[in-house]
């Protein structure tokens, strides 16, 4: 028998797993987030959100077509990033500006850095970051969702109003809860975000410790400083960040006690941005902040070896 | 019981557990390795033309960590040649045209026993290697330093590795030699306890093995969830008993003797009989296989007479493993020999021969969390590529087992094994 056979090294057998499916489960879990801003904010809120993806998608082609780079648009990657994106903007965001974000997000924080997994920071919360600071009236333009107002004007946010001192103006907690608030298009329905949680966790795509570590933080901190720790947990862009921004593999911790730091981190930022900053959100900047701290907290909480010499 | 390691949830594959081992005919010739442990080769005893019998003594231990070899045959020695073996180290092996007669050699009869010392010498001369797969010379691993401090003899029949069922088979058919070897073992070693750990998968196994041990003063049996790798030996230790061995030290520091289930079977037929280890079930699998079942076969068996004997191949093998899928060796040849501490040879067609591609690690840290060691994988491979042996060293890379858990549960299909495997290599060569 003249035999040729495959050599290669153990293990012989490979999970399911692969990014691709991890990124595929990040989409399926911003499904009801999406829906819940087309019920909100309209048709436009999809269009934004497709526009985004797109120019994701096609900044990373694009950009690995012209550098000789294997082409991995099909890991679904820079489609996650285009939707996260997308939800941290206003529906009334111009086009031209939602896709301008999607190519910073893309080319310049992740590819220029090594692509995928060679990012410091978190590509889309670094893009929304620029859009806000480049384009500070029509990043914070706010519409009042459809179920308020069907006609389309704007509002202010819960933390705007708060921020203003006027907290009469607030939605209630359950309209909070539904998303009835003014915000970025995605970020406003709590429900929605939340099922996207148990389907991440369902899924082990992540796991609790930076969500609980970073809304937990949140909530204590803001009770003790003596503001409503469900409006804040409800309000901005908490639970987005904290369930899919913070937990941005390449942007976070490896190990459970890093995550349970950063996630702290992620909170006590965003209340001090809140409370004392001259923003009225914060979390954006605190997760920002949180991944260039991210390397050292990796090497703080490095697990030690079982009956290692150290 | 307390925290378990971690670990990862592989398919189970046992499709051979209702396979009760069958004797293959005796081949037309064996060729029988001398290196087939951990530590120095044995010595060759014997040259081309020399007539041998079964069980005849044709190499000599090289070292305090090594085993003598025995012949699985009888017949001519036909030359004494240098061998490229599976695991990429060249071995002397003794090759032998047999006679198919089966002669037992007269050096063939029960050990004279009467303590530990004699015990531990009768051990040595059977040939004795760890039978779970790592080959480590049973004489060894019973003469620890310092024998009074051995509290607990654990008996491994976790086989954790999918598709073989060898040890199961051991557990079922030869139970009472399991527990009359892990007897003698307490008897000459002064050890009061003995555990015999076993994964639930094999709920038949621990029923039975339960049963005999009622009538046992100081033997349990444990079921230990299937959790892979439970039957690793620290990872057996710590979930068991909760003891953890120091980086570069042995069970036997944390009072702890290992033994596999198989290992103490053939020690107790080795008593009563004086037959070296000259066979060896092994479990024959695969999806390119036409019957796949458990066999016996003389050591030194080409692989090509046991897949012969299975009715060949349904399907081109493209993969052929020494042992299981998750720690086996990919072997190129199936005129390579089974050795001693084989329990599987399998045959994998095409499609689960190649592996899906790998891509770009997205850091996401499931080999951290799948690492029983409590290593960090994803920071190993990142030190290897920067060449940073210090770090590796740092970051413990002498206590991978080489498992398998981080390649496995990779979503970008990294070869962490193989990487961590180099690393070793190369700290190995920058003595850091």
């Amino acid at each position: 028998m003249n035999e040729k056979f495959i050599i290669s090294c153990s293990p012989h057998i490979r999970g399911n797993n692969s990014t691709a499916v991890v990124m595929r489960d990040v989409l399926i879990a911003l499904l009801p987030a999406l829906l819940a801003s087309v019920w909100l904010f309209g048709m436009r809120a999809l269009m934004l959100t497709l526009v985004c993806a797109a120019f994701a998608v096609g900044s990373e082609y694009v950009f690995q077509k012209a550098s000789g780079r294997p082409i991995t648009v099909n890991d679904y990657s820079a489609a996650v990033t285009g939707v996260i994106l997308a939800f941290n903007l206003p529906s009334t965001l111009p086009y031209w500006m939602a896709a301008l974000g999607s190519v910073i997000a893309i080319v310049v924080v992740k590819q220029l850095f090594g692509g995928l997994g060679r990012n410091f920071a978190n590509p889309a919360i670094t893009a929304r970051i620029v859009l806000l600071v480049s384009f500070a009236g029509p990043m914070t333009t706010w519409a009042v969702p459809k179920p308020v107002s069907p006609d389309f004007i704007t509002g202010a946010t819960p933390l705007g109003m708060m921020a203003s001192g006027n907290v009469g103006a607030l939605p209630s907690l359950s309209q909070m809860f539904l998303g009835i608030r003014g915000g970025s298009l995605g970020e406003t329905c709590s429900a929605a975000l939340l099922l996207g949680l148990a389907y991440l966790l369902y899924r082990k795509v992540i796991t609790w410790h930076i969500p609980a570590a970073f809304v937990g933080t949140v909530a204590v901190l803001t009770a003790v400083l003596g503001e409503n720790p469900l409006y804040h947990v409800l309000s901005g862009g908490l639970l987005l960040g904290a369930v899919f921004m913070a937990t941005d593999y390449t942007t976070s911790p490896f190990t459970d006690k890093g995550k349970l730091i950063f996630g702290a981190g992620c909170g006590i930022l965003t209340v001090i941005i809140r409370v004392f900053g001259n923003y009225p959100e914060g979390v954006s900047f605190a997760i920002l902040l949180m991944n260039i701290l991210c390397p050292h907290i990796d090497n703080w909480t490095r697990n030690k070896a079982l009956g290692g010499n150290y | 019981m307390g925290k378990r390691l971690n670990g990862v949830h592989v398919p189970h594959s046992k499709n051979t557990t209702q396979s009760k081992p069958q004797r293959i005919p005796t081949p037309q010739q064996v060729i029988i390795p001398m290196s087939m442990h951990i530590g120095a080769p044995s010595k060759v005893l014997v040259k081309a033309g020399d007539e041998v019998k079964v069980g005849q003594k044709i190499g000599e231990a090289g070292g305090f960590v090594s085993a003598p070899v025995h012949s699985s045959v009888s017949g001519k020695v036909k030359s004494v040649d240098e061998i490229l073996m599976a695991n990429g180290s060249r071995s002397a092996c003794v090759i032998i045209n047999t006679d198919g007669l089966q002669e037992v050699s007269e050096e063939v009869k029960p050990p004279e026993v009467a303590d530990a010392a004699s015990f531990v010498s009768a051990i040595r001369e059977s040939g004795l290697v760890g039978l779970g797969g790592a080959g480590f010379p049973a004489s060894v691993k019973l003469s620890p330093k310092d024998p009074s401090a051995i509290d607990v003899l654990l008996i491994n029949g976790a086989e954790c590795e999918p598709f073989i069922t060898s040890d199961m088979r051991t557990m079922l058919d030869e139970g009472e030699y399991v527990i009359k070897g892990i007897n003698y073992v307490k008897k000459y070693l002064g050890m009061k306890r003995a555990i015999i750990g076993i994964e639930d998968n094999k709920p038949k196994a621990i029923e039975h093995l339960k049963e005999l041990c009622s009538k046992e003063e100081g033997i349990e049996v444990v079921s230990l969830p299937a959790s892979y790798p439970q039957g690793g030996e620290k990872v057996l230790i710590y979930n068991i008993l909760g003891r953890i061995v120091p980086q570069g030290k042995l069970p036997s520091d944390v009072g702890v003797i290992v033994m596999n289930v198989t290992s103490a079977a053939f020690l107790a037929k080795y008593m009563e009989t004086g037959m070296p280890l000259v066979e060896k079930c092994l479990t024959v699998d695969g999806s390119a296989v036409a019957n796949p079942q458990n066999v016996i076969a003389p050591v030194g068996t080409p692989f090509k007479d046991i897949f012969d004997f299975c009715g060949g191949f349904k399907k081109e093998p493209k993969k052929v493993l020494m042992g299981g899928p998750m720690m086996g060796i990919a072997i190129p040849s199936l005129d390579l020999p089974m050795v001693k501490n084989n329990n599987a040879v399998l045959a994998f067609s095409k499609d689960e021969a190649l592996l899906p591609p790998t891509t770009a690690c997205i850091r996401c840290g499931k080999c951290i969390a799948a690492c029983p060691m409590n290593l960090s994988p994803v920071e190993l491979e990142m030190a290897y590529q920067k060449k940073d042996a210090q770090r590796l060293k740092d970051l413990k890379i002498d206590l991978c087992m080489e498992c398998g858990c981080c390649s496995f549960v990779c979503p970008a299909r990294r070869d962490l094994v193989l990487n961590n495997k180099l690393s070793k290599a190369y700290v190995r060569e920058m003595k850091v």
